[in-house]
């Protein structure tokens, strides 16, 4: 009956299988490159194979709008708002009082909200395709992270798995003592701050808890193996290079057609 | 490191020379004066009223005591001749909470991760969580998610997870206080497998003597460390001999000795003279046809799969309902929603006129203050009900919502035992102190309808004796009380109907029995509704 959100199934995506640092370098790269420039076909380009390469981690559109809705909703947000306050340059496209949009201001918008999700979407295919014990195993042995920090860290993400639960529990027991009974906005605001009081300290109390045990079982006492070997494959060369290509492809499409616009110099 | 592992899965030799322990802020000791010696390969049962110590011992034991630097050690606590600080990786522990139990998200981790941190070559690791898992009876694939097991399947993956390590010690601290009676066997004969397989030093601490003790060889009774009194040991020696000394000594202090029933005040109206059905409509309160439950929400696309569905349930004024039957048969979730906590997914409940008062019929739509003056659910896990900062604003917190003074509340506090506990932090109670209190803190509302969720789980046999006392007495004085449980007795002194939830073979869904009344035992009538 648990409501989890990190243990789920393997996933069975050929990206899934990949080393998470190549993964991670990968979408850094191209994040990167799509931060130096401001214009819309470099994004645009990023986008369209980035989308490409959604089967890959295992997404489906539908999948992608259901995890995603709010990284599209900010972009929209975003646009809306550059074309809204962006230089009114070209042709008056509509004009109600304060609010004027213009072709330049609507390019202007456009490209941002392009921008936006082309830096956003390698986050959400690099997080739908990794396993969080694999991401750890990675980070420790490959990039010789202090595994006290990132064994700690990936055994608090498992109770962020709980606390869902336990948000809803404590929802019911408090209800069950007429917590929340009055009625205006401000009441409502202190009840849920009174549950969110009551969560955290449930994490705090379950976490020390948590802490005993990984202790007792003899965590944090000097060097210690790894069952599971982090290892880097043929198929992580791929996914490094294919981070590289994809950049690659993106800005020189925008040099050829003369939108490249870096942001500094 | 390699020091321990070169001594391999010899038993433990645990000897405590005079010693004493202190925690920081508080002014008596928790343990003192302990000498003891426990050979290599003793099973030992440790017992003690609550307040002895117990536990501190285990937890020294397990090295997980040593941050404290205000703490107070005295004497000596020694593993193998070794002081325990030293001798890490030579014990495992196992807790109360089955989910603190469990640390990465794929059993085959989970177990892997003590022998990790031991430093264990790759390959010797896996091939001792294979062992570990067949050791306690866990066929399941290395990559099953360990958040999907049951309580006992927790506490045996944590179990396969010291066994990995393989320690010379098993500290185990009431490690079925949480389970359902198949969880409770579940653990007990994995934990005695296991150690027949290895031969390790065994050391449990729990308040039902009869599930270890056909287990153990030795219990040591520890004394309650008071301010001026002796510490250390009360009784030490084989099972039989132990139990005839303390018996009483033991049974006073709520420890459950084997045949032991605490005294309870029995109900004076009988069941069945209440059951008349020419008027047993008039004193239904609560009634449910064709319910569907489930902690999820449907969607019109995406129905649920309800966690039971219930063909009929009522709830009589002054009768007692009890809710049985297997761990995920959705019990927990049908007193939720009886409860008016959770909607219904499908069927009818319906609160009748009498318990409505002008409510309204569904109990889901009422308003906080007009919910805990007519349906009162008392909640598994106490803490999760705790809203205030102290015990008697705690049960003062129902009253002032009602708009009515605290009168009752003294005499609640006394009632409990908790009135001089008045003005302390709920969060530092005990666990039988807090259970009384959530309970009370219910009561303070006088709902006329109490549900309770395993409210004997982990209790001692006095907080029991009180709980099923008083629900005696308010069944007596009318009130309905429903009660999802595992615990047989319990359900025997309340009385009144039983209500047998049960997942069926796999697969085939959950089904639901319907009432029988327990004072005319009839066959189970066992019907699905799918």
């Amino acid at each position: 009956m648990s409501v989890d959100i990190i243990a789920t199934p393997r996933s069975t995506a050929w990206l899934a299988d990949a080393n998470p640092l190549a993964k991670l370098g990968a979408g850094m790269v191209l994040t990167i490159v799509l931060l130096i420039s401001v214009d819309w076909v470099s994004a645009t380009v990023a986008l369209v194979l980035e989308c490409a390469l959604l089967p890959l981690a295992g997404l489906s559109a539908g999948l992608l709008l259901k995890r995603g809705w709010p990284i599209l909703l900010a972009a929209v947000v975003g646009g809306y708002s550059t074309a809204l306050l962006a230089p009114k340059t070209g042709e008056i496209l509509l004009s109600l009082g304060p609010v004027v949009f213009t072709t330049g201001s609507m390019e202007s918008g456009v490209a941002i909200a392009l921008r936006g999700l082309a830096i956003a979407l390698p986050g959400v295919i690099v997080l739908a395709s990794t396993d969080p014990t694999d991401l750890a195993d990675a980070l420790a042995q490959k990039l010789r992270l202090p595994h006290r920090f990132v064994l700690g860290a990936l055994a608090a993400m498992r109770l962020v798995g709980l606390l869902v639960t336990e948000w809803q529990t404590l929802g019911m027991a408090r209800r069950a003592r007429g917590v929340g009974g009055g009625k205006g906005f401000f009441r409502g605001i202190k009840a849920q701050l009174g549950q969110a009081m009551a969560l955290l300290v449930q994490a705090v109390r379950r976490a020390t808890r948590l802490a005993t045990t990984m202790e007792a079982k003899g965590f944090g006492a000097g060097p210690r193996t790894w069952a599971r070997e982090s290892t880097y494959s043929r198929r992580d060369l791929w996914v490094a290079s294919g981070g590289l290509v994809m950049a690659a492809v993106s800005v020189t499409a925008a040099v050829v057609l003369g939108t490249w616009n870096p942001v500094f110099g | 490191m390699t020091i321990q592992r070169s001594r391999g899965s010899a038993p433990a030799r645990i000897s405590a020379k005079g010693w004493g322990w202190q925690h920081s802020g508080r002014h008596t000791r928790a343990v003192h004066d302990l000498d003891l010696e426990i050979e290599p390969g003793e099973r030992v049962l440790l017992l003690g009223p609550s307040g002895a110590g117990k536990s501190t011992l285990l937890h020294a034991l397990a090295g997980v005591l040593g941050d404290d630097e205000d703490a107070n050690e005295s004497g000596q606590l020694l593993i193998d001749g070794r002081p325990v600080a030293e001798s890490r990786g030579r014990s495992g522990l196992m807790q109360q909470d089955p989910d603190s139990q469990v640390v990465l998200s794929r059993i085959g981790d989970d177990v892997a991760f003590g022998a990790e941190n031991l430093s264990v070559p790759r390959e010797e690791i896996w091939r001792r969580v294979s062992a570990a898992l067949e050791s306690v009876g866990l066929d399941l694939p290395l990559d099953h998610p360990s958040s999907s097991l049951s309580g006992g399947q927790k506490q045996r993956l944590g179990l396969a997870g010291m066994l990995a390590m393989r320690p010379g010690l098993l500290l185990l601290d009431e490690p079925t206080a949480n389970l359902d009676p198949a969880g409770v066997v579940e653990v007990r004969d994995a934990v005695r497998r296991s150690l027949d397989e290895s031969g390790a030093t065994l050391v449990v601490v729990e308040h039902r003597v009869s599930v270890w003790l056909d287990v153990v060889d030795r219990i040591v009774v520890l004394a309650p460390a008071r301010l001026g009194e002796p510490g250390g040991v009360l009784f030490d020696g084989p099972p039989a001999q132990v139990m005839a000394q303390s018996r009483e000594l033991l049974a006073a202090a709520g420890i459950w000795v084997p045949g032991y029933v605490p005294h309870v005040r029995p109900r004076t109206l009988l069941p069945h003279a209440m059951i008349n059905p020419d008027d047993a409509g008039a004193h239904l309160l609560l009634e449910a046809a064709s319910l569907a439950v489930s902690r999820t929400k449907g969607r019109k696309r995406h129905p649920v799969v309800p966690a039971a569905v219930v063909p009929s349930v009522l709830v009589k004024a002054g009768q007692a309902l009890s809710v049985t039957g297997p761990n995920g048969a959705g019990k927990s979730t049908l007193a939720l929603t009886l409860g008016g906590l959770l909607a219904p997914v499908a069927g009818r409940l319906t609160a009748l006129p009498e318990l409505a008062r002008g409510a309204g019929p569904a109990p889901l739509k009422w308003r906080g203050r007009d919910l805990i003056s007519r349906i009162g659910t008392v909640f598994q896990e106490p803490e999760h009900q705790f809203v205030a900062h102290s015990v008697r604003e705690e049960l003062l917190f129902a009253p002032r919502i009602l708009g009515h003074g605290g009168d009752s509340v003294d005499e609640l506090l006394t009632r409990l035992r908790l009135e001089h506990l008045a003005d302390a932090n709920p969060f530092t109670l005990s666990g039988g102190e807090k259970r009384r209190l959530s309970v009370a803190t219910v009561l303070a509302a006088s709902p006329q309808v109490l549900i309770l969720d395993e409210p004997t789980f982990g209790q001692d046999a006095n907080t029991w004796a009180e709980l099923a006392s008083m629900l005696t007495e308010l069944l007596d004085a009318g009130t309905a009380v429903v009660s999802v449980t595992h615990d047989a007795a319990f359900t025997a002194v309340l009385g009144g109907s039983r209500l047998v939830l049960g997942d069926s073979v796999e697969g085939a869904g959950p089904l639901a029995v319907q009432p029988q009344q327990l004072a005319q035992p009839q066959p189970a009538q066992k019907a699905v509704h799918r």
